[in-house]
């Protein structure tokens, strides 16, 4: 269980594409309201299990790692396993709908 | 079984934190429903809220929604971040169970769900979603700095959208179908003098293009039926809503367009105890201080029901004493 981390381009690699564990991004900004929207069912994830880390990367601040992995609609929720991208969500889904998206990487 | 509450109010927009704070204030002590991932509603997509009055200098959509829901939960309403899956609103009790199967009852429901954007309606455009097909310039239009892009609607939200979007794009092209626009005379005048933007009448666009991103339009002239295609990057769509009322579909009576019709001017469905407030109801006004308004006033048409209910109880058990004594 874990709280949710901020990273940031330069410790992205270690962070993420170098963690054992498949990883959470959420890619979002201060100025995106859907962004802030998504947090409470975020930090849940977070704390209620440990097999998926949660990062959060904000775009406006760290603007190489959104255009390397061409983001241009958030928030954008990317799972890496492996240094890979193996899922992305857009959007502010509702939670039920995400629980089931992440479900082969939470339970 | 759980307790039976005097009201649960579902949504989470002006219209919804204003019933909570009345009928927070009025001691009924609401549940608000306000979804998993919607808290704040419409205007959390927004940025410069110019016409809610009370803010001479204008205020943020999503720092307005925060003080609504933070007034809200001062008075003592409860804010449950979940979403209402299935509802029972015919009986005495109305049921509501959320996202995470917890039920909740109570005599008195109010809906405030609000309204979803319209799509558009062409097959890639749900496959070029977040690859340069948007609904919300304040979160995406950052992502097309020095682009050339397109905005497909007429009305206020359309308007607010272009020039917002100029900040960081080349050029933005409003696409619309009529000759004139809907929006207000104020966006209206604000786009007409912004000359990154550029207007294109009585066109519909009928394609979007491009592989694994948006590459351009197909549009087609309303008048003349000519094709063509427009070279742009990305597209914000803003084309109007439509009232989220698919969970009510089957108890509470609703207008083709499918806005929950209510008993006006009193905010009462068809279903005694419950009331409607705000988009999910209003096709004609739409604003959050509208929404807003028509909150409060179910909130207080909530708190006479209920005082009627009482009403009715309490003339009920003196009776029940008497015969208790004859016995």
């Amino acid at each position: 269980m874990g709280s949710i981390k901020h990273i940031t381009d330069t410790d992205f690699t270690e962070n993420v594409l170098q963690n054992d564990k498949p990883v959470l991004v959420d890619f979002w900004a201060e100025w995106c309201g859907p962004c802030r929207m998504i947090e409470p069912v975020l930090e849940e994830i977070a704390s209620t299990q440990s097999k998926l880390d949660i990062v959060k990367l904000n775009v406006d601040e760290n603007p190489e790692t959104a255009a390397a992995y061409r983001i241009t609609s958030i928030p954008a929720l990317n799972v890496f396993s492996g240094g890979k991208v193996v899922k992305q969500i857009i959007g502010a889904k509702p939670k039920a709908a995400l629980l089931r998206d992440l479900e082969e990487y939470t339970a | 079984m759980t307790d039976v509450r005097n009201v649960i109010i579902i949504g989470s927009g002006p219209a919804a934190y204003t019933a909570a704070i009345y009928a927070a204030r009025a001691r009924l002590e609401p549940l608000v429903l306000e979804g998993s991932v919607s808290w704040g509603g419409a205007l959390m997509n927004t940025t410069d809220v110019e016409n809610y009055s009370g803010f001479r200098n204008g205020i943020m959509g999503p720092v307005l929604m925060d003080e609504m829901r933070g007034q809200a939960e001062r008075f003592g309403a409860e804010i449950v971040t979940d979403d209402a899956e299935a509802v029972d609103l015919t009986g005495d009790v109305k049921v509501v169970r959320d996202g995470s199967d917890r039920e909740y009852r109570a005599r008195a429901v109010i809906l405030a769900m609000g309204s979803s954007y319209r799509e558009l309606g062409l097959p890639n455009e749900k496959r070029l979603s977040g690859h340069g097909v948007s609904w919300c310039a304040t979160c995406d239009g950052f992502f097309f700095r020095d682009q050339d892009i397109a905005v497909v609607g007429g009305g206020d939200s359309a308007m607010e959208e272009a020039t917002f979007l100029t900040r960081f794009a080349r050029k933005v092209y409003v696409i619309h179908r009529r000759a004139e626009l809907r929006a207000s005379k104020v966006m209206q005048e604000r786009a007409f003098a912004n000359d990154r933007i550029e207007f294109i009448w009585n066109t519909e666009v009928v394609d979007v293009l491009g592989e694994d991103k948006v590459r351009g339009l197909r549009l087609r002239d309303t008048v003349t039926g000519a094709e063509r295609t427009l070279d742009v990057t990305g597209t914000f769509v803003a084309i109007g809503h439509d009232p989220r009322s698919a969970l009510v579909a089957d108890q509470v009576r609703r207008d083709e367009a499918g806005y929950v019709l209510v008993d006006q001017p009193s905010t009462r469905t068809n279903l005694p105890g419950v009331f409607a407030a705000g988009d999910l109801v209003d096709h004609t006004y739409r604003q959050a201080i509208t929404a807003a308004g028509t909150g409060c006033q179910a909130a207080l048409d909530a708190e006479r029901y209920l005082a009627a209910l009482d009403e009715t109880t309490t003339k009920a058990e003196p009776a029940a004493e008497l015969a208790a004594v004859e016995h």
